[in-house]
């Protein structure tokens, strides 16, 4: 049994990234379930996507304290979902904040550093450059793609790099093949694993 | 067969077609939307899909393929089942000849709804049988049986998911293999035409089916009981997947040995109307206690506390009724699993979090998207009312967000269509108001047009502002009939919408892009003095159906007076380092930022 959250703001490609994950497993025999954020939530909110693999699951939504690994697609949206994480259990977070919108009105600042220190300090968290990662990539859209990258890198996906190859070339028209797969390796050379363990 | 990811709505759709529906129908809905959208995806030419203008056509649209022996099949959300609750209380009494099937999401939380009713008792009201799914795998199945039982007892059929089935993905073996069912045509007969005689008989015809089919469902497969211990837990639905959820989970942790799992039994209903009284039976015959954990209403609660009051059972039902469990949003495995723990256990479950508190998180409520001609309009009517007494009525689309600030443009909303009519009566009331309508344009199709026939017919003074944006954006981009695709493929002839105000008599109407921006604004001062009805079409597609124009940036003129951000609230600008900065990421080159900026400073 694998759970995965994805917790992103909408518009980052979390729906994408977990259906490349359940693709893969099912692959390899797994049963996959994944759950979504969809309507009205998805506009600028935050959006998480839930993938559990394996037999022993029936609730669609990961349960907390369940959660072997985080995907954040920004800081403060894997902080948000920490309470589902298991103990021992891994974060690969992209270091890019998202600002809400409506800090332009209301004076808070955030920039998603102290989120960063946060997750640092608290659980085993891999920072991933995601900025560097779509740069070299081609598109700041490959984010999903980069953080994937990372977590198979990593070793705490369950899913090999390879793996992740070929579900793109065969989940994606073709035109995207060459912009993702770049993506996949990108992340994978830009994440920063933690040194201090003491978390684990 | 094959394995697929399906989301539950498409698992719908796929059993739909195996099952061989003829003719679906429906109007978006969050969570129902996609069942629709997977059978034109899916269809082979065999099958009549179609977006109807509202759920009341849809219903009627599908009664009407049912009535000559085709199975149908009619998709909406749970309130989409109140705008068609006319037909559907008749149409359970005249019954359907080939299978009908209407599938009613319900949407516990709310998570994108007004209202968190509750279809299976929409549903005993009506008295027509529902199904409620637990898994999407379920549901491929249960559309199936649904049909099955629809022919069976010549009755519509309802299937119930609820958001985290309609939205939840399952790897499960399916096949697209199908025959659509020959239509035997439409045979006049006078059961067709509702009487006030024939609706008595057809009165008793439902009553006395009712014990028949709770009989008959007594033994469907997906109304079980297992275990036979003496403390009852009675569930449905998604409420089911969490039970069994919460059971493994205190298993694992060691907390319910064999000891303690011998002493519950679990009782799943799947079909609230009729409830299955037998099952009920055998159940309350071993239970001691029951706790019914559901969602929305307490259905299977009320259900099992008749039954317990017809046997005389002496025990005690707990549950939404007496404060046991939540009275409103939705279940979560961990909700559940720490009910089961004081049930079974007796003992307090332990908090939930191991983090100490990370400090203020951002807040992020859905905003409109960057570049969205609303935002647009919304700003042109607030700048040309400025300083006036105006109420602003709102209706249900992507538009709802316009109440947000900065904007804060919507004043009310309450249903599909009431944006047009609310303002009617704020008028009636309050004469020296401006009052002030907001309509999309699938709404204005939906429900928004008998409205403004009520305004012109009584000369209620009114401006209605119509957000035309080409599409059902706030669903996903459905067609609809001011966009003229048809979800066959074909191109029929567009509606105008102005053609349809001309034609009810809507003395100014007015037509204008609302980035035309000081054009917009002229536009609706001039509406709004108009005497009787007036309207102001914004025209301009949603940024999901048109491609970007060149993203703005700001120069060095800027002098972070902050306007730009304050005044529109768009994502795609924000503070950084001290500047005010644009995202060419996320601008789509609207540029109304460019009519707030006091000194120029905003260029392409």
């Amino acid at each position: 049994m694998k759970n995965c959250i994805l917790a992103g703001v909408g518009g980052q490609g979390t729906v994408l990234a977990s259906k490349m994950i359940a693709a893969c497993a099912m692959r390899k025999g797994y049963k996959a379930r994944t759950a979504e954020t969809i309507g009205m939530a998805q506009r600028g909110g935050c959006v998480v996507s839930h993938v559990r693999l394996g037999d022993e699951a029936y609730s669609p939504l990961i349960p907390y304290k369940e959660a072997d690994l985080i995907i954040g697609f920004e800081p403060a949206e894997a902080v948000r979902n920490l309470p589902y994480l298991k103990e021992g259990g891994t974060i690969v977070v992209s270091d890019r904040a998202v600002k809400p919108t409506t800090d332009a009105f209301s004076c808070k600042k955030y920039d998603g550093k102290e989120m960063l220190d946060y997750l640092k300090s608290h659980v085993h968290t891999i920072i991933v450059d995601t900025d560097g990662a779509c740069r070299e990539a081609g598109s700041y859209k490959a984010l999903n793609m980069a953080l994937l990258g990372a977590a198979a890198a990593a070793g705490v996906l369950g899913i090999q790099m390879q793996e992740l190859q070929e579900a793109v070339r065969e989940r994606m028209p073709e035109k995207f093949h060459r912009l993702n797969i770049r993506a996949l390796e990108a992340g994978a050379g830009h994440m920063r694993v933690q040194e201090d363990d003491r978390c684990r | 067969m094959a394995m697929e990811l399906l989301m539950g709505n498409q698992a719908i759709a796929y059993g739909a077609i195996r099952a061989g529906v003829g003719l679906v129908s429906g109007y978006p809905g969050t969570p129902s939307t996609e069942v629709l959208e997977t059978v034109a995806a899916q269809n082979s030419g065999d099958i009549y899909v179609e977006w109807s203008v509202n759920e009341k056509a849809a219903l009627e649209v599908a009664a009407g393929a049912a009535y000559a022996g085709m199975r149908s099949m009619v998709t909406m959300k749970q309130v989409g089942l109140n705008a068609c609750c006319d037909p559907v209380m008749s149409l359970a009494y005249l019954g359907v000849k080939g299978g009908m099937v209407l599938v009613v999401a319900d949407d516990p939380g709310p998570i994108s709804s007004q209202t968190e009713q509750d279809t299976r008792k929409f549903a005993a009201y009506a008295k027509i049988p529902v199904f409620d799914p637990a898994s999407p795998s379920e549901a491929y199945k249960m559309v199936q049986d649904a049909f099955t039982y629809s022919e069976k007892y010549g009755t519509p059929v309802i299937l119930r998911p609820t958001t985290r089935v309609c939205h939840a993905c399952e790897s499960m073996d399916v096949t697209l293999e199908h025959t659509v069912k020959k239509a035997e045509g439409f045979v006049k007969d006078p059961r067709w035409v509702v009487f006030p005689a024939l609706s008595r008989q057809c009165h008793e015809k439902v009553e006395k089916r009712r014990p028949v089919l709770s009989e008959d469902f007594s033994g469907y497969r997906y109304n079980t009981i297992e275990g036979t211990g003496k403390k009852g837990i009675l569930t449905s639905g998604i409420s089911y997947a969490y039970v069994k959820e919460a059971l493994g989970m205190l298993t694992r942790e060691g907390k319910l040995s064999q000891k303690e799992a011998d002493s519950y039994s679990l009782c799943r209903i799947a079909t609230a109307y009729p409830f299955p009284e037998e099952v009920g039976r055998t159940f309350l015959s071993q239970a001691e206690t029951v706790l019914a954990v559901e969602e929305l209403e307490p259905v299977l609660e009320e259900n099992i506390l008749m039954l317990a009051g017809k046997d005389s059972w002496k025990g005690q039902v707990h549950g939404r009724l007496d404060g046991t469990m939540p009275a409103a949003g939705e279940n979560t495995a961990d909700h559940v699993k720490a009910s089961l723990e004081q049930y079974l256990l007796g003992s307090r479950p332990e908090g939930a979090s191991v983090h100490e508190d990370p400090g203020q998180l951002p807040v992020r409520p859905p905003v409109l998207c960057a570049g969205c001609p609303h935002r647009a309009s919304f700003y042109a009517v607030k700048e040309a009312m400025k300083g006036k007494k105006t109420v602003f009525s709102g209706d249900i689309g992507c538009y709802t967000l316009g109440n947000a600030a900065p904007l804060q443009m919507v004043d009310t909303c309450l249903c599909m269509g009431a944006g047009v009519t609310i303002p009617q009566g704020i008028r009636r009331a309050e004469p020296d108001t401006y009052s002030f309508g907001f309509v999309g344009d699938s709404t204005f199709f939906h429900t928004g047009i008998p409205g403004v026939v009520n305004a012109v017919y009584n000369q209620t003074k009114m401006t209605l502002i119509v957000l035309d944006n080409s599409t059902t954006a706030m669903t996903g981009h459905q067609p609809h009939p001011g966009t003229g695709k048809t979800m066959m493929g074909e191109v029929s002839n567009k509606i105008s919408i102005r053609k349809v105000l001309e034609g009810i008599g809507v003395s100014y109407i007015a037509q204008v892009n609302p980035f035309d921006f000081q054009l917009a604004v002229e536009t609706v001062k001039e509406a709004a003095d108009q005497d009787g009805v007036s309207a102001v079409i914004f025209q301009a597609p949603c940024i999901a159906v048109a491609k970007p124009e060149k993203a703005y940036h700001i120069d060095e003129n800027c002098i972070k007076c902050s306007k730009c951000m304050t005044k529109l609230g768009c994502p795609a600008i924000s503070r950084q380092d001290g500047k005010v900065v644009i995202d060419k990421e996320l601008c789509y080159g609207c540029g109304l930022c460019t009519y707030v900026c006091p000194v120029d400073a905003i260029k392409r």
